[in-house]
């Protein structure tokens, strides 16, 4: 079976839990034959529903928020096999400035986000610039499950089952110019309902943003869910990205504008310390922020308080789908 | 120095610290972090990250006891109450046992117990340089705490010895301060130098009265 649940109810997938391919195709086999009828009418429609949900995923819900359903995702490294991180540590430990800077503040603070009715404007250097409300953009493409590797420049890492879809089935819609050269992301900054945005550690709104060739890998997802459920508020709800081979600051949170532009986006922590956060961000063991070692990293949940931090993988373990958007740059001048 | 009558109410508190079990108690209260994350790290009440939480509950609580053994000189001459006096070395020793706790579980959380690999990041990252020293300082200061160190020192050279504490706030609030510049979020760090230049300056500007005189 390919789930295992613990106490708390949420699903940790291990490496010895994944079933071996050639048992995996023989179930099918057999299911196939019982709902071809040998095995009896009342078993026939039980088989072919279990033989459908081997597409679907395989990820027991929290049951805290409204249900997600995904397909698995084809795209090539879009599925790691390793142990998910809990829901609870993946939902109370963030970092989200608008709702405070500690990482237990966003969980406490962002159920005063409104996330319906909720808009994103797509602009700039676009043949087709447009307002997208979420229902349209939650059907603008195949709901995918994907389970990515998250390492934050902090120098801890987690383990994510996200839902979402490519952001560049998004991009072709909107057909950008030739001119266009990079996507900059405005998330939203309302003083209203985010107690940190009167702060003055970031310039509001949070800006991120990618080169165009970036944006448009298969592997950066338009993410409106996890863990089989629509986003929790403090992860970004009800629309975020996800860039899985780079830093966790460059996916930003609850988006409301989607802007192509010719120039470089200013970020936001860039232009707050541009010498501890580039514009590029890629996950490097090799190139260490000023303050800290980014050779290695600890696996939130899982690597207990005695054991030896694990190393830090090459653009977090995605260098064979994305090193090549990256050929022959000094990654330690575009760090 | 006179007594003010704003703070005559102190004067009942003199017996309470003369009392005979009022040191063992303040040495209680004074372990009361301590136990309580040992508690939490044996029944994870730590969070998500237990590692960085000990790390810095450690440093947190290394700041407050400086915080309180620099408030002792200060409180005990303005609210003239001398047995206060007998308190500092056992509030600076909690300032050092902290310190302690901060260090082993930067070495053994972060660092895996890796000697090369900590010296390295002492050379390489100066915020980690400059609590280190401040570590190194304080270890200087507790191992001549004392009685007879203090005869073997002769008091005015032990006492200029222990003035290095005030040096040790210095770094230790560079040390917080460089670590919160990530987050450009120094709300915390505000109040702490506040409350140690409010110390420091408290005895600055009584030194200098003094030299006037």
């Amino acid at each position: 079976m390919l789930i295992k649940t613990n106490r708390d109810g949420f699903c940790q997938l291990r490496n010895s839990d994944i079933t071996d391919q050639s048992l995996y195709a023989g179930r099918r086999d057999l299911m196939k034959l019982m709902a071809s009828g040998a095995a009896g009418a009342a078993l026939s429609t039980w088989a072919s529903r279990e033989a459908l949900a081997q597409g679907v995923s395989a990820i027991a819900r929290p049951g805290k928020l409204a249900s997600l359903p995904s397909v698995k995702s084809a795209v090539p490294g879009a599925v790691t096999l390793e142990k998910l991180t809990d829901y609870k540590d993946a939902s109370s430990y963030n970092n989200f400035y608008e709702f405070g800077t500690d990482k237990s503040d966003p969980a406490s603070n962002a159920h005063t986000l409104k996330t319906s009715p909720w808009t994103v404007e797509i602009e700039g250097l676009v043949k087709r610039p447009a307002k997208y409300t979420l229902e349209d953009l939650l059907k603008l493409s195949a709901q995918q499950e994907r389970i990515y590797r998250l390492r934050c420049v902090e120098g801890w890492s987690m383990v994510i089952p996200w839902i979402g879809y490519s952001l560049s089935e998004l991009i072709k819609k909107v057909e950008p110019l030739g001119s266009a050269k990079y996507v900059e992301f405005v998330t939203l900054a309302d003083p209203k309902t985010m107690p940190g945005v009167g702060s003055r550690v970031l310039d509001w709104p949070y800006v991120e943003g990618l080169r165009l060739d970036e944006a448009m890998h298969p592997l950066t997802l338009l993410s409106f869910g996890m863990y089989g459920e629509v986003l929790p508020n403090q992860s970004g709800a009800p629309l975020r990205l996800v860039v899985p081979w780079k830093y966790g600051f460059k996916s930003g949170k609850s988006l409301v504008k989607i802007r192509f532009t010719d120039k470089q986006p200013a970020t936001a922590w860039n232009k707050a310390a541009a010498n501890e956060y580039g514009f590029y961000s890629n996950v490097n063991p090799n190139v260490d922020h000023p303050r800290w070692s980014q050779a290695t990293e600890r696996r939130i949940g899982e690597d207990g308080l005695f054991a030896k931090k694990r190393k830090t993988l090459m653009f977090n373990g995605y260098e064979a789908q994305v090193g090549q958007l990256y050929a022959g740059m000094d990654l330690k001048k575009f760090f | 120095m006179p007594s003010r009558v704003w703070l005559q109410p102190t004067a009942q508190l003199r017996p309470l610290l003369r009392h005979r079990m009022a040191k063992p108690v303040a040495f209680g209260l004074s372990l009361l972090p301590f136990f309580w994350l040992l508690y939490a790290a044996i029944f994870n009440q730590l969070g998500a990250n237990p590692a960085e939480a000990l790390v810095r509950a450690t440093g947190d609580w290394s700041l407050r006891f400086l915080c309180l053994v620099l408030a002792v000189t200060p409180l005990r001459i303005i609210s003239n109450t001398p047995t206060l006096a007998s308190y500092r070395r056992m509030l600076g020793l909690f300032v050092y046992f902290y310190v302690v706790l901060h260090l082993l579980s930067y070495s053994w959380f972060d660092m895996g117990f890796d000697v090369a690999d900590i010296g390295r990041d002492i050379a390489k990252r100066p915020f980690i340089l400059v609590g280190f020293s401040a570590f190194v300082l304080l270890t200087a200061l507790a191992l001549t705490s004392f009685n007879r160190a203090i005869r073997a020192l002769g008091a005015k050279r032990w006492q200029l010895l222990h003035r290095l504490v005030y040096v040790v706030a210095g770094l230790a609030l560079l040390h917080f301060f460089w670590m919160r510049a990530g987050k450009n979020d120094f709300a915390e760090v505000v109040v702490y130098a506040l409350i140690l230049g409010i110390l420091l300056g408290w005895r600055l500007i009584r030194f200098i009265s003094k030299i006037r005189r």
